[in-house]
């Protein structure tokens, strides 16, 4: 609209274009970087490429049918993970119905509740959880939990028990209860509460102070303040936590195999002793494997991975989001 | 938080005589004993119905019954003094904060578990200064210990790091310091893999390195597993830190007519060198730990091996993997299982102890070394 007006320009009065000459060293430089990056998602598509690649022996072997069979008869062609991966999923759910309320209790404890003197003591006891060796959960569920839980489960059983999932079929013997599903699931529970604890708190501490304030201002108590700012304000980032629990709760292989005795139907009653899980068959069977076991589990993992990949990566998808503030309204 | 006091707006209007001051969080004698009367009589009743009137048993379910009493008391007792609004508030302040401490009552516990239980094993000097190469089910803890296994660790960590720094370090400054349009799928890919079913790695180097390279189990293919495990949380924790550092000091480095190499090496670099340090000790803490990897790649032995390129190698948690739950037949051997489990836990902690020591401090912040050595330089100068 100027450009009528304006004086005629001079050399000078033009704006200089700026050139970025990047210098051979930084080219250089900046590839290598680059190429770390590409290093890892060439790590990433490698362990895909390599379990594929291992796992075409037992899919030329059965074909399809190796997501629709539930028994693992490998010398007779029988087998899939038809029992083997709900069985999994129904471990991580258990473990998430039980590590998100407690997860997130706990996370608005530490970051609304508790004193802030001691705020940075109960963080940094969480991110240790976060980071204490499965095994070590495994030894604590194994030799601690589970004998304590079995009452617990006899308690369900018997006055829950026109539940389905709570039904119990056998005889009501302590036996029966041990190495259960739903044992499993109460120790990844042990194992995904940090995780999700850890991850929601910050994402709690993150809710923006003037907004804090104003909820006071008006007159509301600390619960009131909780429920319109805190959890609108974390809402993604608890959806995220979550994921990246049951991402965990799916991947867990050491905590599992302590607990569970392997079975291989697909058995709902979650308090019945015995359950399966993909990580749980590659870790007890894959040293004593012949080839075409070995390649069975190659599969059985890869679709594992395939899953949890997935679930991560939507995980990490919603927390950046809430992150950047692309969804931080409170509605 | 809010600390002002209300002041009336017009100071000449007639007002009433006090305002009553708006005390917050107020320790009042009925509410103290309202909460201790309420846990006390959750107390009493889960103890009387849940032990001696209905056949349940187990210390979890007390537990559990007496958190959902106390609640349910509590609430009972506070809607009889206060108001609907007050009740609410006071019920989900004491829920949470019971719930908060009873989580990480349970959280805690099993590390101290591990550490009680391992200490019958951990007395005896044997533990460090023996393998498991002429101890059988029935010896006494006397004979017998970890040291092979605290070897293997050792080596495979090590390893591990020299491989997963650089390459993770590198990654980092992509994502931070180039950027562009690959970044984005780079990392979320870290982001997913940093939560990768750690059973996943060990299976990948299985295929890699045992199959198609036809190699025998080692500790190499272990650290190898390993890294895999490791590269992703040690880049995602080092692109955090690098995000830190003021953008501030890059212009003014580049405004000196720096390259990029020189910003990223003489200034990013340095200024980040704490936060990087405790991304890598967390990385190692994480690794330290993992045993779904390692157990497919590395064999099993009872001796002791140094050389990780040859042989089978076991490693710290694979021991206890082993006499724990393989091969859990005796009472001497689930006690070494804790055994090892109590210098794993100890050896995480001392990495995490290190890393919140080093971490504490804010990007540039010095240390009193550093700042010794500028002032002395400055006096030089």
């Amino acid at each position: 609209m100027a450009a009528a007006d304006a004086p005629a320009l001079t050399d000078d009065d033009r704006p200089r274009t700026i050139v970025v000459r990047v210098s051979p060293g930084d080219r250089i430089f900046r590839g290598v970087l680059r190429g770390a990056g590409i290093a890892v998602l060439v790590m990433t598509a490698g362990i895909l490429v390599f379990l594929a690649l291992q796992s075409v022996p037992a899919f030329k072997a059965v074909g399809l049918r190796f997501f629709t069979t539930s028994t693992w008869f490998i010398s007779t062609n029988q087998f899939g993970i038809a029992a083997i991966l709900p069985l999994a999923v129904l471990i991580a759910l258990i473990a998430l119905i039980i590590a998100i309320p407690v997860g997130l209790a706990t996370a608005l404890f530490i970051s609304e509740y508790a004193p802030p003197r001691l705020r940075r003591t109960l963080i940094a006891m969480i991110d240790l959880m976060a980071a204490t060796p499965s095994i070590i959960v495994a030894l604590f569920g194994l030799y601690f939990l589970m004998p304590r839980i079995l009452g617990v489960e006899a308690w369900l059983a018997h006055h829950l028990g026109f539940i389905p999932v709570f039904g119990f079929t056998k005889s009501n013997f302590s036996g029966n209860y041990v190495g259960s599903t739903f044992v499993a699931g109460v120790v990844v529970s042990v194992l995904v509460i940090p995780i999700i604890t850890s991850l929601s708190r910050q994402v709690f501490s993150q809710a923006p102070q003037g907004e804090r304030e104003a909820a006071y201002a008006l007159g509301s108590t600390r619960w009131g303040m909780i429920r319109t700012v805190v959890l609108p304000y974390g809402r993604a980032g608890m959806i995220g936590a979550s994921m990246l629990g049951l991402g965990r709760a799916l991947g867990e292989t050491v905590a599992v195999s302590f607990i569970l005795t392997p079975i291989f139907t697909l058995n709902f009653h979650v308090l019945e002793a015995g359950g399966n899980s993909p990580t749980f068959m590659i870790a007890s069977h894959i040293l004593e494997a012949g080839s075409k076991e070995i390649s069975a589990l190659m599969a059985a993992g890869m679709a594992l991975f395939v899953m949890t990949l997935l679930v991560n990566t939507v995980a990490a998808i919603i927390i950046n989001r809430s992150r950047s503030g692309a969804t931080a309204s409170a509605d | 938080m809010l600390q002002q006091e209300s002041r009336p707006a017009a100071p000449s209007a007639p007002l009433p005589a006090v305002e009553p001051r708006v005390l917050l969080r107020r320790v009042t004698p009925e509410g103290v004993a309202t909460v201790v009367g309420g846990a006390v009589g959750a107390l009493g009743l889960v103890w009387v119905l849940y032990e001696r009137v209905l056949p349940f048993s187990g210390v979890l379910g007390f537990w559990l019954c007496w958190y959902a009493t106390f609640i349910a008391l509590y609430a009972a007792m506070a809607a009889l003094q206060w108001d609907k609004r007050e009740v609410i508030h006071r019920v989900t302040t004491v829920a949470f904060v019971a719930g908060g401490v009873l989580t990480l009552v349970i959280v805690l516990g099993q590390v101290l578990y591990t550490l009680l239980r391992g200490f019958s094993a951990v007395r005896h000097l044997s533990f460090f200064i023996q393998s498991m190469a002429f101890a059988g089910p029935d010896s006494p803890l006397v004979i017998g210990g970890v040291l092979h296994a605290m070897i293997g660790t050792a080596e495979q960590i090590a390893l591990a790091t020299l491989l997963s720094v650089p390459l993770g370090v590198a990654a980092a400054l992509f994502l931070a310091e180039v950027g562009g349009l690959l970044a984005r799928p780079v990392r979320i890919i870290v982001e997913a893999m940093t939560a990768l079913p750690d059973v996943i790695a060990g299976l990948f180097i299985y295929a890699l390195f045992i199959l198609t390279l036809g190699l025998h189990k080692s500790g190499l293919a272990a650290a190898l597993a390993l890294f895999v495990t490791m590269l992703p949380i040690i880049t995602r924790a080092s692109e955090v830190v690098l995000r830190l550092v003021p953008g501030t000091l890059r212009e003014a480095a580049y405004a000196l007519g720096s390259s990029q190499r020189r910003v990223v090496w003489n200034v990013v670099l340095p200024t980040a060198r704490s936060g990087l340090t405790t991304a890598v000790v967390l990385g190692m803490a994480r690794g330290i730990g993992e045993t779904a990897p390692v157990l497919i790649v590395s064999g099993v032995t009872k001796e002791l091996n140094y050389n990780p390129l040859q042989g089978p190698q076991v490693s710290l948690p694979l021991y206890i993997w082993n006499y724990a739950h393989i091969e859990a037949v005796t009472n001497s051997y689930i006690a070494r299982g804790f055994g090892a489990g109590f210098v794993l836990v100890l050896v995480v902690l001392v990495l995490f102890a290190i890393a919140r020591w080093l971490g504490g401090k804010a990007p540039g912040e010095l240390s009193r070394r550093q700042r010794r050595r500028l002032a002395r330089e400055r006096v030089r100068a």
